[in-house]
């Protein structure tokens, strides 16, 4: 029977491209990434199209997830962080959109959102932005970040040293988080899967308690649902309290 | 007179108690809500502390092994950074639980 893990390798779609030694081939995870890319925007395009002043319902789900962003950025980030409201709201809607496409049963689509490669560019592109926006909003002074306040000198020895760390571990703890519970949930899934074939293929009384596996399921399905809604909002959340540090350096 | 009188205390009665069942209705289904949006927080918050703890002693290593490497001093800057990140990752977890907790006016002094 095929391993649990087996969803989540990478296979090239059409013909095996390559540039300068690296293979670029057009993945089945390239193809989940479009597949988002166009779903989301098929969401918000259409969904606005009528523009009315009273929202339909479609409309109105598109409002809500706006207004939802926009609070949150509001709430943590405060005004000064409002003109990055597209890229926040961009990166969480893609997030959302990959975790919610790769729930789809049957379908067996690609969730991309459980590749480290994927959610670490994501993030270390968090990281680099928001270490420029500091930079450009504080200059040289956004290193006093790295220097608690009111501490003596010999202590800062060790301090700074584990203010930088701590810094540094921001792209990596935003991109394990993601990672891991995409990973976790979708493997978890697999294997009560393979419980129920397994059990259903011996038989007589065993295939009849192949339905405990199978309700396990259907409650996993509504928990690993509310996973990929929430390291949705925590991976945008987490981008704003970054981008408040950078923006006010507490 | 009186039978407009008696009317509108009729409809006051009706709307007193239309009132009370809404507010009723609203009660029983409050907690409820309430609950759910905990229980999603809380498994934020579970992976959200977890991760910040082991990534700052993932760098501590990951930035130990690659120095020694650079300078040649296996294995004490490595032992040196593990703490460092070990404490970094500590440090982020408190940080990340103050976030959390609503602000109370004796905690002022606490912060730096």
């Amino acid at each position: 029977m095929a391993s649990p893990l087996e969803q989540f390798t990478i296979k090239p779609w059409g013909p095996a491209l390559e540039i300068a030694g690296y293979d670029v081939s057009f993945t089945n995870s390239a193809a989940a990434m479009v597949a988002t890319l166009v779903v989301v925007t098929f969401f918000i395009t259409f969904g606005m199209r009528k523009n009315a002043l009273v929202p339909g319902r479609w409309q109105s789900g598109v409002e809500m997830c706006y207004e939802f962003i926009a609070k949150m950025l509001g709430d943590t980030a405060g005004p000064a962080g409002r003109k990055y409201f597209p890229f926040i709201f961009t990166l969480f809607m893609f997030v959302l959109a990959a975790n919610l496409i790769g729930m789809i049963p049957w379908l067996h689509p690609f969730t991309f959102t459980s590749h480290i490669a994927v959610t670490f560019a994501m993030a270390f592109f968090v990281f680099v932005g928001v270490t420029i926006i500091g930079f450009a909003t504080h200059g040289l002074k956004f290193f006093g970040f790295f220097v608690p306040d009111g501490a003596p000198w010999y202590l800062l020895l060790i301090l700074v040293p584990i203010e930088v760390i701590s810094y540094l571990s921001r792209p990596i703890s935003l991109s394990v988080r993601l990672f891991a519970n995409m990973v976790a949930g979708h493997t978890m899934l697999k294997v009560f899967g393979g419980f129920v074939v397994s059990l259903g293929a011996l038989g007589g009384i065993f295939a009849a308690s192949a339905f405990l596996p199978f309700a396990f399921i259907v409650a996993l399905t509504g928990l690993e649902l509310l996973v990929a809604c929430l390291q949705a909002y925590v991976f945008a959340m987490l981008t704003c309290l970054y981008l408040n540090d950078a923006l006010h350096m507490h | 007179m009186t039978d407009d009188n008696k009317k509108s205390e009729k409809m006051k009665a009706d709307l007193d108690d239309l009132n009370t069942r809404v507010n009723a209705a609203r009660e029983a289904n409050e907690p409820k809500q309430a609950r759910g949006i905990n229980e999603a927080t809380t498994y934020g918050i579970a992976t959200r502390l977890v991760a910040e703890l082991v990534a700052g002693l993932l760098v501590g290593v990951f930035a130990g092994w690659y120095l020694d490497r650079l300078f040649d001093t296996k294995p004490w800057l490595m032992i040196i950074f593990i703490i460092l990140g070990a404490s970094a990752g500590i440090i982020n977890v408190m940080r990340a639980a103050k976030q959390l907790v609503p602000k109370e006016p004796h905690d002022e002094d606490e912060e730096k």
